[in-house]
């Protein structure tokens, strides 16, 4: 354990790390809070923080804290699960396009071009409009807009690597495709796959928290950060936490992730 | 006037892993004029490249500067922020590294990352850039200056890639430029134009530079002053000529002596004949679609032939970009060829590797050029061998530990380094384990490719060393492919001269120095640096009047067929090499050579 630590901390992947921690959050914040999310706890609206609600109540009089904790939940997961998605099959694609034959480059060139040229805010919209609004169907649509990026970043990786010497050598050997991919090419593009996979995340929350904010994203009961936003709106004008706080939650996540994946690029 | 660079009682510390530190260069001052050129000369691991990147502001992780001075144009580097440093790289003082290979991104053009330096700095605009580009290419002797721009890293040669990253470092007229061993990846011929077109370019300019080298000769070509290091520290300092001709210290005694060419040649060629392990024959490589002749657009390699005994070592040699390495890539099965047949055992061999039997691969290995990328840096060197180890024997758990035990004692190296990462050693040492890896699978022939190309002298000749002994210990035969004449003729039993792609000389190496020769190979013995200043500007001055003036070689419609080295080759007939194709010619108890009139070589170029 302490020897994984020690490997995290040398190779700087702090926002490895920092993705983890909002992971446990997401997993375990909800049982934090005594309060139920969706109970209507106090009869005063927008109420300022006290002892029982400490981050005061929402346009329904419900805690704060505890739809924090659960709006967190909803976003971390959603956008992990879809950039899973995204990473992991443009990744395979990436590196199907610079390890087999070349139509299927050409192929996913040309697919994942296509893709990038449409806004992504648009193409959610019309899947959304189709398929509804089921976290399946959010999943997926955020998996599929980010795919083409992490295709684009993986096949340039993976063509890199592919042209050093020791792919060659192993080529040379007889060695599988399989082999290959696996042992020579996926190791060394951990490091800034690891980058890539967060900007994604990044991505992903940005866009799941457009498109609750607009009332197409998670619908209630659940809740989720850019919902919250919206449904206290209204709290805007009281200077309330149930909206700023969400708010500055988005923030904190993004920035977060983003500044230390710069100090980890920065100093490899 | 004060010194451009002036560094004073440099010290410099570094740790492995959880180690306490270490000294990497203690107390090293040195100091040149502007205009001037100072060389660093010492073995690896001597500290000279960590000295020289010092000079940019760049310290190697886990290392950092305990104390001492260092100023350069002006600017104390010692003491600028991560930021400054950044940008006076470039615009001040930049740098060409050792290895261009990996210092390209593969998937953008030559022209966009030459010239990304210079964007970087605003110094001019794009247009003028690419034209300022264009006349350092040409400076810079690379074909096609015009359009080589336009073309991608993986498509040039090692040599022409050097260049190319000179030129990068040149773009942004810098008034101070580092060289990290920029020749060592040339052959000789081309290492006269480069060099030139450097001292053309510096004098030009005013440059001062710091040029990092293990080959003396170049030092006595280029540089003013020396300083020699070893473990970090200075041993001599002074004038080239006063290190190279009465050398004070024992250590630069012992370094002049290495250079001095030794051979290895045991009484092996006075064995019985052996049959033919590998036969090249009429072998045609090229790139690019096939035309309608069936040859590929761009072929590179053209009508080779040749064959290696079994246990004997045959040396390639020619210039880059000549064909080498696509010959040994084409030998291996890693590049379709268009025309001609290889047998191995007299046994046909396909041109895709994956079509040939496991044992076909086992006996054929090949160590490849580039020391820093044969080694997957994500594994330890000892996972590495397991792998070739159970590949080829398939041999697992404690059979495969002491299988690379041996394989790492065979290359002289201690067994616990086999759970050290690539990036934990050094070039001599990496260079070992890319041959012990070929020698897991326990092969019949190795072809090398390069393999001394980057390393020091003193690590070169341990390496020659190695081979020799695993050639008469194991019978391994082997390709040695090179552009070191020296270590070809101290190691080989046979030669092939490899010219623009045709095998223009293959004989016995114990021929070359006397007898009948094709007019390349005596050029390229002509070229070999001598330890004397001066010795580069006649010999370029012999090289221009011999050259066929550029525009007689325009009017010839220039057939295929003819000689390949027509427009350089200082015996030409006009009326019978400008018009009839050579023909292949046996010496008699010498070479075979693609050409009208061997020429004796002059007892004058004997080394
Ligand atoms: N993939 C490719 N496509 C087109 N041209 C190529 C390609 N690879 C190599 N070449 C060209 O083929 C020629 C021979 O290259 P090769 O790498 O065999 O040279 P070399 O003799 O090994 O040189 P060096 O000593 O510099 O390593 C060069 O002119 C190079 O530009
Ligand atoms: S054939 Fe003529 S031009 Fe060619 S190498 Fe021989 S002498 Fe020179
Ligand atoms: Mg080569």
């Amino acid at each position: 354990m302490i020897a994984m630590i020690e490997k995290f901390r040398s190779r700087h992947d702090r926002a490895l790390l920092l993705i983890v921690f909002w992971l446990l959050l997401a997993l375990f914040g909800p049982l934090c809070s005594s309060h139920d999310p969706g109970a209507i706890g106090s009869q005063s609206v927008f109420s300022a923080p006290s002892v029982a609600h400490l981050l005061g109540t929402d346009y329904l009089g419900r805690d704060t804290l505890a739809r924090l904790l659960n709006g967190i939940r909803h976003t971390v997961l959603l956008c992990f699960a879809s950039t899973l998605v995204s990473c992991s099959v443009g990744t395979f694609l990436g590196i199907a396009a610079v390890t087999a034959r070349p139509w299927v480059e050409a192929l996913t060139g040309r697919l994942a071009d296509g893709f990038l040229s449409i806004p992504s805010l648009l193409f959610a919209l019309l899947v959304i409009a189709v398929f509804g609004t089921s976290t399946t169907a959010l999943i997926v649509t955020m998996g599929v807009i980010y795919t083409p990026g992490a295709y684009r970043t993986s096949r340039a990786l993976a063509q890199r690597i592919a042209r050093l010497d020791f792919v060659t050598v192993a080529r040379a050997r007889g060695e599988s495709t399989p082999y290959i991919i696996l042992q020579e090419i996926l190791p060394n593009m951990a490091g800034p796959m690891i980058t890539d996979v967060g900007l994604r995340f990044i991505y992903s929350v940005l866009l799941l928290s457009n498109l609750s904010f607009l009332g197409i994203g998670v619908q209630p009961p659940k809740v989720d950060l850019g919902s919250m936003v919206r449904e206290n709106m209204l709290g805007m004008a009281y200077g309330s936490p149930a909206m700023i706080v969400p708010v500055v939650v988005i923030g904190i996540l993004t920035v977060g992730i983003n500044l230390a994946l710069d100090s980890s690029s920065g100093r490899r | 006037m004060a010194a451009t660079i002036q560094v004073d009682n440099l010290e410099i510390v570094g740790r492995r892993g959880k180690g306490t530190e270490l000294p990497i260069v203690c107390n090293v001052s040195f100091s040149v004029q502007r205009g001037e050129m100072l060389a660093l000369i010492g073995e690896s691991g001597s500290g000279k490249t960590t000295v020289a990147l010092s000079l940019l502001g760049h310290i190697r992780k886990g290392c950092r500067i305990a104390g001492g001075t260092i100023r350069v144009a002006g600017y104390d580097v010692t003491a600028l922020t991560s930021h400054e440093c950044r940008s006076i790289r470039g615009r001040v003082i930049s740098y060409v590294a050792q290895n261009a290979g990996s210092a390209f991104n593969p998937a953008l053009s030559i022209m966009r990352q030459v010239v990304e330096p210079a964007l970087v700095h605003r110094t001019l605009p794009r247009r003028d850039l690419e034209a300022r580009a264009v006349s350092l290419f040409r400076a810079l002797a690379l074909p096609d200056p015009e359009t080589i721009g336009e073309r991608y890293p993986g498509e040039l040669s090692g040599g022409q890639l050097q260049r190319l990253m000179a030129a990068m470092a040149l773009m942004t007229d810098p008034e101070v430029v580092v060289f990290d061993e920029p020749t060592t990846a040339l052959d000789v011929t081309t290492q006269i134009e480069v060099l030139s077109a450097f001292k053309a370019v510096f004098a030009e300019r005013g440059i001062t530079g710091v040029y990092v080298t293990h080959d003396l000769s170049v030092v006595a070509q280029i540089a003013d002053h020396a300083v020699v290091l070893k473990d970090g520290a200075i041993r001599e300092a002074g004038t080239v000529s006063k290190i190279l001709f009465k050398p004070e210290d024992p250590y630069s005694q012992a370094l002049l002596a290495a250079a001095e060419p030794r051979s290895r040649q045991a009484d092996l060629a006075r064995q019985p004949e052996q049959r033919s392990l590998l036969d090249v024959r009429n072998l045609v490589v090229g790139y690019g679609q096939r035309t309608a002749a069936g040859l590929p657009e761009k072929v590179v390699v053209n009508h080779v032939s040749f064959s290696v005994p079994k246990g004997r070592m045959l040396g390639v040699i020619g210039e880059s970009g000549c064909g080498k390495s696509t010959l040994a890539r084409a030998i291996s099965g890693l590049q379709p060829w268009a025309a001609g047949e290889l047998l191995l055992n007299g046994e046909p061999l396909t041109g895709n590797v994956r079509e040939r039997t496991p044992d076909q691969r086992r006996h054929l290995q090949l160590v490849a050029q580039n020391a820093d990328s044969v080694l997957n840096p994500s594994k330890p060197i000892g996972q590495t061998l397991a792998r070739v180890v159970r590949f080829y024997g398939g041999l697992r758990g404690a059979a495969a530990t002491r299988r690379v035990n041996e394989l790492l004692d065979m290359v002289r190296l201690s067994p616990s380094l086999a759970s050290r990462l690539p990036s934990e050693l050094s070039g001599g040492q990496k260079q070992r384990i890319n041959f012990a890896r070929a020698l897991a699978a326990d092969p019949q022939i190795v072809l090398c490719d390069e393999i001394t190309a980057a390393l020091d002298t003193v690590v070169a000749a341990a390496i020659l060393d190695l081979m020799k002994e695993l050639q008469r210990d194991l019978g391994l035969s082997f390709i040695f492919i090179t552009h070191d004449l020296h270590a070809l003729q101290s190691i080989c039993d046979l030669i092939a001269v490899l010219y623009a792609g045709q095998a223009v000389e293959v004989g016995p190496a114990m021929a070359l120095g006397k007898g009948v020769h094709h007019p390349y190979t005596r050029l390229l013995h002509d070229s070999v640096p001598l330890m004397e200043p001066g010795w580069l500007e006649s010999t370029r001055i012999r090289r221009a009047d011999e050259t066929m003036p550029a525009t007689l070689l325009n009017s010839l419609s220039l057939d295929p067929e003819l000689c390949c080295f027509l427009a350089r080759c200082p015996d030409r007939v006009s009326g019978l090499c400008d018009r009839v194709p050579p023909p292949v010619r046996s010496v008699p108890a010498g070479p075979r050579v693609l050409c009208h009139l061997p020429a004796p070589i002059c007892s004058e170029f004997l080394t």
